[in-house]
């Protein structure tokens, strides 16, 4: 026996070195330092890449790579036919980590589900205020319209949940693949509670995901190590490391030495370089995002398709994309949502460039001067407002059209151009929070969003109907259907001029398998490898 | 000397007053609400905005709001970040050792390069040396750090491969700070290889942070050292037969420092402007880099306060200079 057991133990000590031998750490060059490890408290996709997809799960993801939902830590749900009441299905034994701080004494269950939640907006509950941070906002939760329509979350048992709805929301389900609806750990919340350790919540994360928080330096490194009770499997990796860099030259030279083994957002200068290295591959993908310039649609002649129509015509856009976006390049713009996002209808196109029909249109119109707005902030979607306004001034020169240029400062531009009676040719865009169409849709072009964000005061019943309709229809099929009629009708009425949908980067070192560019502008590695 | 030194600190109480007023205006002027600022694209409904405006304050009367900042300041209360939630002052004492080690090692590069080449500038005035070393002095003071740290990373991290690229310390060392000086920490904790790797992670941001306090100490060495050589004593040293290397490392030198001591201790208001961007290009986890970083997220008391707490500090270390400066040289006191 004894005999055995030393022999046990030998076998035990042998496979802990091998194992530590060839432990296979990942080096992620990030962007920048996360504001902390909560995801129900923070809105920047550097917060959510170290916390939400490394340490949580959610009750339903997006699958690697898409916007597609799939099962998370709900193996299935039932939505009623009337779209009001959802019920999900929870995985059986599914562990919380256990870290230094914190030991698990029960699997996840319906109350976890509950209490995410439920500290996001209920006042009464002791994690939504001052008592666990001060100036709690909830952004994400207010921001989704979630207290809208979340009538109530109910556990039925253990592993059942119920969540009842106010009126019928089909984009639900993606909001709940979303940062903000991470499940936490409320055995975890109850013991920081008691101890009177509650803003340790925000600095030391417990969650299901695949990886497990290890340590933070402040602006400096994050350290995880693989789940090894993650639900869906032990990762490949053993350990990922966030080496914070915030600079992008320093980002791609660190992956080109070797120090990291992934890093995004390479500068549009350094692509040249990155492309002719043999041990890294740029990957490149459109984002979920959309540049446009929306006209007031109810300010004539601005009110007549034909002339809205004859100002997209008037702009060169090829050379604009060029010009704006240099080697980084963009993919033109057809349809408000980009091809990355299901239902974008492939037979729809914008107007091409054709100013010799468009000088005529805008003459008989009697369009001689219009006002074209500026902002000074760079945005994914576009890097440079002016650039863009000083070449589409040239373009309607040509056809006969004075584009006097207005300029304000970013917040100012948006307060004043948000306006219903603002005039003119107003330039924005979008980048999409959950990869549903109705976020680009009905957040940008609903007749409600008007004075709040949809710039072209447009609204129109035929496109409202469809929307409205695809928003309360729970199946997808259904709703593909819907959405693609709406972009034949955004494509004939022409509300805005629509730019281009911008690419995103990420390097990554030769030896790096299973890494995906995420349409979501989220950065995960659970199923990515390394070879040595 | 207790007169003189009075004198200074009453000084310091307008200059104060002056930082905490530029600070809170600064981040007021600012274009833009800063409630619609932290808000982004989605925008934020009426009610929700008055809401915000309460929690943050922001609905009070400037004066009321710059009173309660003032007194907050004054009992040491430096306010929560808006983003991280923690508290300002924390923050800002995790950060602070990682600046002042650069900081140091900066200051090291620029002095032991500086001092000796503006003395052998001087000794061999208009010699070709002195020449190349003026203009080269001219270059580096007007050297633009952000394109200067980039270049550097390129050729001797990328090119050559001789110096990583940035970050404080190799990634696989691990261990809980003391210090908060890695150099140190790394000694403390026994770890030969990672107090190596630190140090080769100082070398470029060091170089590129103390470039432009090298210009300028080589210059005022230079001329401090050649309006001693005119001297009367010097020329009596001379005549009465000492070494050229006792006559200027003895006679000069000591009288000559007087003026270089006071402008390293002025060049420390350089060093923490220049952290801002060798921090950022480096990804150097100082107060620099956490400046940057909350400018760009729009976080409010962060800046605020961040620009107060450095300003103390310059304001401190002047002070302190003032005093050295005294002991120096005690005519100084008198005036």
């Amino acid at each position: 026996m004894k005999k055995t057991m030393t022999f046990a133990a030998a076998l035990l000590a042998a496979s802990v070195l091998s194992g530590m031998a060839s432990a296979k750490t990942l080096v992620y060059c990030s962007e920048a330092s996360p504001a902390n490890f909560d995801p129900g408290t923070t809105t920047g996709g550097n917060d959510f890449d170290a916390s939400s997809r490394t340490v949580y799960s959610r009750l339903v993801e997006f699958k690697h790579g898409g916007t597609e939902i799939e099962p998370g830590l709900a193996d299935k749900w039932e939505i009623s036919d009337d779209g009001l009441v959802y019920t999900f299905h929870l995985h059986p034994g599914v562990k919380f980590q256990t870290t230094d701080y914190f030991k698990p004494t029960r699997d996840l269950n319906a109350d976890d589900v509950v209490f995410s939640f439920d500290r996001q907006f209920n006042k009464q509950n002791p994690w939504n205020g001052d008592k666990y941070l001060p100036n709690l906002t909830w952004d994400y939760y207010t921001g989704m319209d979630m207290p809208k329509y979340v009538a109530k979350w109910e556990k039925v048992d253990d592993l059942t949940v119920k969540l009842t709805l106010t009126e019928p929301n089909a984009p639900m389900l993606a909001n709940l693949g979303m940062d903000f609806a991470s499940i936490v750990s409320k055995e975890y919340a109850d013991q920081l509670q008691k101890d009177g350790k509650m803003a340790d919540f925000s600095t030391k994360p417990v969650g299901t995901g695949p990886f497990q928080f290890v340590d933070y330096q402040l602006d400096s490194v994050i350290r995880y190590a693989a789940n090894p009770d993650y639900f869906k499997g032990k990762e490949k990796i053993d350990d990922l490391v966030f080496a914070i860099t915030p600079d992008a030259t320093a980002r791609i030279q660190k992956v080109l030495a070797g120090e990291c083994d992934v890093a995004p957002y390479p500068n549009p200068a350094d692509i040249a370089t990155i492309k002719a290295n043999k041990d890294v591959t740029l990957l490149d993908q459109a984002g979920l995002n959309i540049g446009y310039m929306s006209y007031n649609t109810t300010i004539p002649p601005l009110d007549k398709p034909e002339v809205r129509h004859a100002l997209n015509q008037a702009i060169d856009r090829e050379a604009l994309i060029k010009s704006l976006f240099q080697d980084a390049g963009a993919t033109p713009a057809e349809n408000l949502i980009p091809p990355t996002m299901w239902s974008w209808n492939k037979d729809v196109k914008t107007d091409t460039y054709n100013p010799e029909a468009a000088k005529k249109v805008l003459a008989d119109a009697g369009l001689k001067e219009i006002q074209l707005w500026a902002s000074d902030r760079v945005r994914p979607y576009n890097p440079n407002f002016q650039r863009a306004a000083e070449l589409i001034q040239a373009d309607w020169a040509k056809v006969g059209v004075k584009a006097n240029i207005v300029n304000y400062e970013w917040t100012k531009y948006r307060e004043e151009g948000k306006k219903k009676d603002r005039p003119g040719a107003f330039q924005i865009g979008w980048t999409g929070d959950n990869g549903d169409p109705d976020n680009f849709f009905a957040t940008l072009f609903a007749c409600s969003a008007i004075g709040v964000s949809n710039y072209s005061s447009w609204c129109d019943k035929d496109f409202e109907d469809l929307i409205q309709k695809a928003k309360k229809t729970s199946d997808q099929a259904e709703r593909t259907k819907l959405y693609e009629q709406a972009q034949v009708i955004f494509a004939k009425q022409a509300p805005a001029f629509l730019l281009a949908h911008s690419q995103v980067y990420a390097v990554v070192r030769n030896n790096v398998t299973g890494f995906k560019m995420d349409p979501l502008g989220i950065h995960r590695f659970d199923g990515v490898d390394k070879s040595e | 000397m207790l007169r003189y030194l009075l004198n200074k600190i009453a000084l310091l109480i307008p200059t104060l007053v002056g930082i905490t007023i530029c600070a809170f205006a600064f981040v007021r002027l600012l274009p833009g609400d800063p409630i619609l600022a932290m808000a982004g694209e989605h925008g934020v409904a009426p009610a929700r905005y008055e809401e915000l405006k309460e929690q943050f304050g922001y609905n009070l009367p400037i004066w009321e709001q710059y009173a309660r900042y003032v007194g907050e300041v004054a009992t040491g209360d430096f306010g929560v970040s808006i983003s991280s939630k923690r508290p300002v002052l924390e923050e800002f004492k995790t950060l602070f050792p990682a600046t002042l080690e650069l900081s140091f090692f900066a200051m090291i590069f620029a002095m032991v390069l500086g001092i000796p080449a503006g003395i052998f500038a001087a000794v061999k005035r208009g010699s070709w040396f002195d020449q190349s070393l003026m203009g080269t002095a001219l270059v580096g003071y007007s050297m633009p750090i952000f394109w200067w740290g980039l270049l550097l990373i390129i050729f001797f991290s990328g090119y050559l491969g001789w110096t990583p690229v940035s970050g404080r310390i190799g990634l696989q060392f691990f261990f809980k700070p003391i210090t908060g000086f890695m150099t140190i920490d790394s000694l403390l904790h026994g770890k030969w290889d990672a107090f190596r790797s630190a140090l080769s992670h100082l070398v470029l941001p060091a170089i590129v942070l103390g470039t432009i306090p090298l210009a300028v100490i080589a210059r005022q060495t230079r001329s401090a050292m050649l309006e001693v050589l005119g001297e009367d004593y010097v020329r009596t040293a001379r005549a009465k037969g000492l070494s050229a290397a006792r006559v200027i490392g003895v006679h000069a030198l000591r009288n000559a420092l007087i003026p270089v001591v006071t402008t390293i201790g002025l060049q420390v208001g350089t060093l923490l402007a220049g952290a801002i961007l060798t921090e950022t290009i480096f990804a150097w986890p100082g107060i620099g880099k956490w400046m940057v970083d909350s400018i760009f997220k729009r976080d409010y008391v962060v800046v605020q306060s961040g620009l107060l707490l450095i300003a103390l500090i310059v304001m401190a270390v002047n002070l302190i200079v003032d005093v050295l400066y005294a002991v120096i040289n005690p005519r100084i006191r008198a005036a």
